[in-house]
């Protein structure tokens, strides 16, 4: 995993909210059994007439924003199917931030284990930083995860929460089975003291 | 003190982090072909072995064609994707049913019907809606192909615990009304962000007087409401549900598996970070009229109006959302024609469901231009309907009667809409294009499905079964 440290990029905004999974990925790309190459399919519906030909209004289509490395939605960004489709298509696409007022918990999970950092901002910043956004490619914003702000393109520091661990493991790039696997003999402990019923799946 | 929550939870502790996270012990880990290759990969990759291939089992169902099994797939990716499951489950040494053995069907249809699934577990699997399984009394979630490979790896998972909810539906609902209409008024109360970072408990008399069906169709749509997992206490129809089960505990080992589940109840003084309280009377048949689960009204409603929405963005979602679903505001929503019908998925494929839908089609015929299927949740629901004589009511009311699988819930295999095509559909998700590319999706329960099949329109199964 690529690790997130510091991160100066142009923002891309969608002001909608309720973006569920199916639409960062529909269901019809998740036949693929690797995890690169979903980049063109990332919000598949918004970008594409039915044709394949870009739809211009999308602003993922438009000039600064193809660029986009930051991504700045409204409320429940990513909620609806687990599919872990949905962050590797926005990493592949480009996207390493998301900040929004609040994600589907699952999304959110996975934006981590991807080297996404997803960044939970009351709706009046997210409104803000939307408006920076739009003013392009002059107006990148600075997401530095060590000081756990985000810098505005006029030098406001924002600050963010970020669980502790999970801040570690984006900043260092760590794979957090290796980091479960130390705990491997209280695994052992714990599942030598499992009643027998709760054992097996073969008859 | 604790809640249902807390005590399954606390059982399944192994150890903790320097930050309080904890290492959570997974019981049992529900694969299918779509989320799991890249975990595969992933272990071959660092060279890790599956830590426990017994408490593992694999299906197939998001993918394949819900059509004559004898056929080889036709869908070139689809195959890959069957086959690429096939060859890990033999590398791995996976317990499977095959897309041709007879158990067949929807993982979370599977996995309470084989016993699989048991009270006081913690249950995962690659997809949102484990939560079914929540319905046994157990903690079961959906989780991502990351987290597959890490439970693939290691049996465990680096998880905080959640925060409490308890969902309280009391009364007597009405006849017409199912679980179904329960769940989708508890999600049109809180919103499909209303339970982010609880699990939710649902009680209430309700509640226990549904049967193992009901409770899992409540469960399901859990995830709708936004919540990291449903479940409802196990009782004497839980235990009655699960004895007898291929996987379930035998004999003495049985017993001594009730008396341990007897005790998972929330405490009477156990502490709730949230509570909802429904009156059960209150509650109609319902139907969705919007993109989202939580857009849903009273058959008997009408389209709401984006001008009486509480600010700007909100109504120029609801008009976009509109625009999408092809309503005016203020048309009546039983006036709405539909031109599909579908009637199956994780929500609403089980054999409670067929008898629902059928004992609304027997003696009538879908409505001429409507095309309507069945496709039970598994290749057992599908013997058993058979057995009962609801395929010949289905065929004959002009349904198609398909094999087992999610077909048109999602749209992955070829069972989708057509753009612009509207469906009344007993699935979970009405997302835009969830269906097909352009599909028109109403969220509904069974009879209420089986009763547009027969008008033609959206209706209120009240008219059909008085």
């Amino acid at each position: 995993m690529t690790p997130f440290t510091t991160l100066t990029a142009i923002a891309a905004p969608l002001p909608e909210a309720n973006v569920d999974t199916d639409k960062i990925i529909p269901s019809r790309f998740l036949k693929t059994t690797q995890r690169s190459g979903l980049g063109r399919y990332a919000f598949d519906a918004m970008r594409y007439h039915p044709d394949g030909s870009e739809r211009p209004d999308f602003v993922l289509n438009r000039a600064p924003y193809r660029a986009a490395e930051i991504l700045i939605a409204h409320e429940n960004f990513g909620c609806g199917s687990s599919r872990e489709h949905a962050p590797w298509a926005l990493l592949d696409f480009g996207i390493r931030c998301v900040i929004a007022p609040s994600f589907a918990d699952i999304f959110h999970n996975n934006c981590f284990k991807n080297g996404i950092l997803p960044i939970r901002l009351p709706r009046e910043i997210c409104d803000r930083l939307m408006q920076d956004a739009s003013a392009g490619a002059n107006s990148r914003l600075v997401v530095d995860l060590e000081r756990q702000i985000v810098v505005r393109p006029d030098g406001e520091e924002i600050a963010f929460e970020v669980d502790a661990l999970r801040r570690r493991l984006l900043l260092e790039g760590l794979d957090d089975i290796g980091q479960t696997l130390r705990h491997a003999e209280a695994i052992d402990r714990f599942e030598a003291g499992r009643p027998a019923w709760m054992q097996g799946t073969t008859l | 003190m604790p809640t249902l929550f807390d005590k399954i939870w606390d059982a399944h502790v192994v150890d903790r982090l320097e930050d309080g996270t904890a290492i959570l012990y997974i019981d049992r880990h529900l694969i299918h072909e779509v989320t799991s290759p890249q975990a595969f990969e992933g272990l071959r990759v660092a060279g890790r072995r599956l830590r426990r291939p017994q408490a593992t089992f694999a299906v197939v169902d998001h993918n394949v064609p819900t059509t004559d099994r004898a056929v080889p797939i036709e869908e070139p990716e689809s195959r890959h994707q069957i086959e690429t499951l096939e060859r890990n489950v033999a590398e791995f040494g996976v317990p499977y049913f095959p897309l041709r053995s007879p158990e067949q069907g929807i993982v979370h249809i599977v996995g309470p019907e084989q016993g699989l699934s048991l009270p006081g577990m913690t249950i995962v699997c690659g997809d949102s809606h484990t939560s079914t399984h929540g319905a046994l009394g157990a903690l079961a979630f959906g989780i991502g192909t990351s987290e597959v490979e890490h439970v693939m790896a290691t049996q465990t998972l680096l998880q905080k615990p959640a925060l409490n909810m308890r969902v309280s539906v009391e009364g007597v609902v009405a006849p017409g009304v199912a679980a179904k209409d329960v769940m989708l008024a508890i999600i049109g109360r809180i919103g499909t962000a209303g339970g982010t970072g609880h699990v939710i408990e649902f009680a209430g008399s309700a509640i226990r007087g549904l049967d193992m069906a009901g409770r899992m169709t409540i469960c399901n749509m859990s995830i709708e409401a936004g919540a990291r997992a449903g479940l409802v206490a196990p009782d004497d129809i839980t235990f009655d549900y699960v004895r007898g089960r291929p996987f379930a505990p035998k004999g003495e080992a049985f017993d001594q598996a009730v008396a341990y589940w007897r005790t998972l109840v929330s405490d009477a003084d156990a502490r709730f970070d949230r509570v909802v309280e429904l009156d059960a009377a209150d509650i109609a048949p319902l139907v969705t009229w919007g993109t989202s689960p939580e857009d849903v009204v009273a058959i008997t409603a009408r389209v709401p109006d984006p001008a009486e929405a509480a600010d700007e963005a909100k109504r120029v979602q609801m008009q976009r959302m509109l625009d999408y679903m092809g309503l005016v505001p203020g048309q009546r929503l039983s006036q709405v024609p539909v031109d599909a019908v579908f009637i199956g998925s994780c929500t609403n494929g089980r054999i409670e469901d067929m008898r629902a839908a059928a004992s609304v089609l027997k003696g009538r015929r879908v409505a001429a231009g409507v095309r309507a299927m069945v496709v039970p949740g598994s290749g057992l629901v599908k013997a058993q309907a058979e057995q009962e004589g609801l395929d010949r009511i289905f065929l004959d009311a002009g349904f198609e009667w398909r094999e087992a699988g999610c077909s048109m819930c999602l749209g992955m295999n070829p069972d989708k809409l057509s753009p612009g095509q509207r469906c009344a559909s007993t699935s979970n998700r009405n997302f835009e294009g969830r269906q097909g590319p352009g599909g028109r999706t109403h969220l509904l329960s069974p009879a209420m499905a089986a009763a547009a099949a027969v008008t033609g329109r959206l209706t209120d199964v009240r008219e059909l079964i008085r």
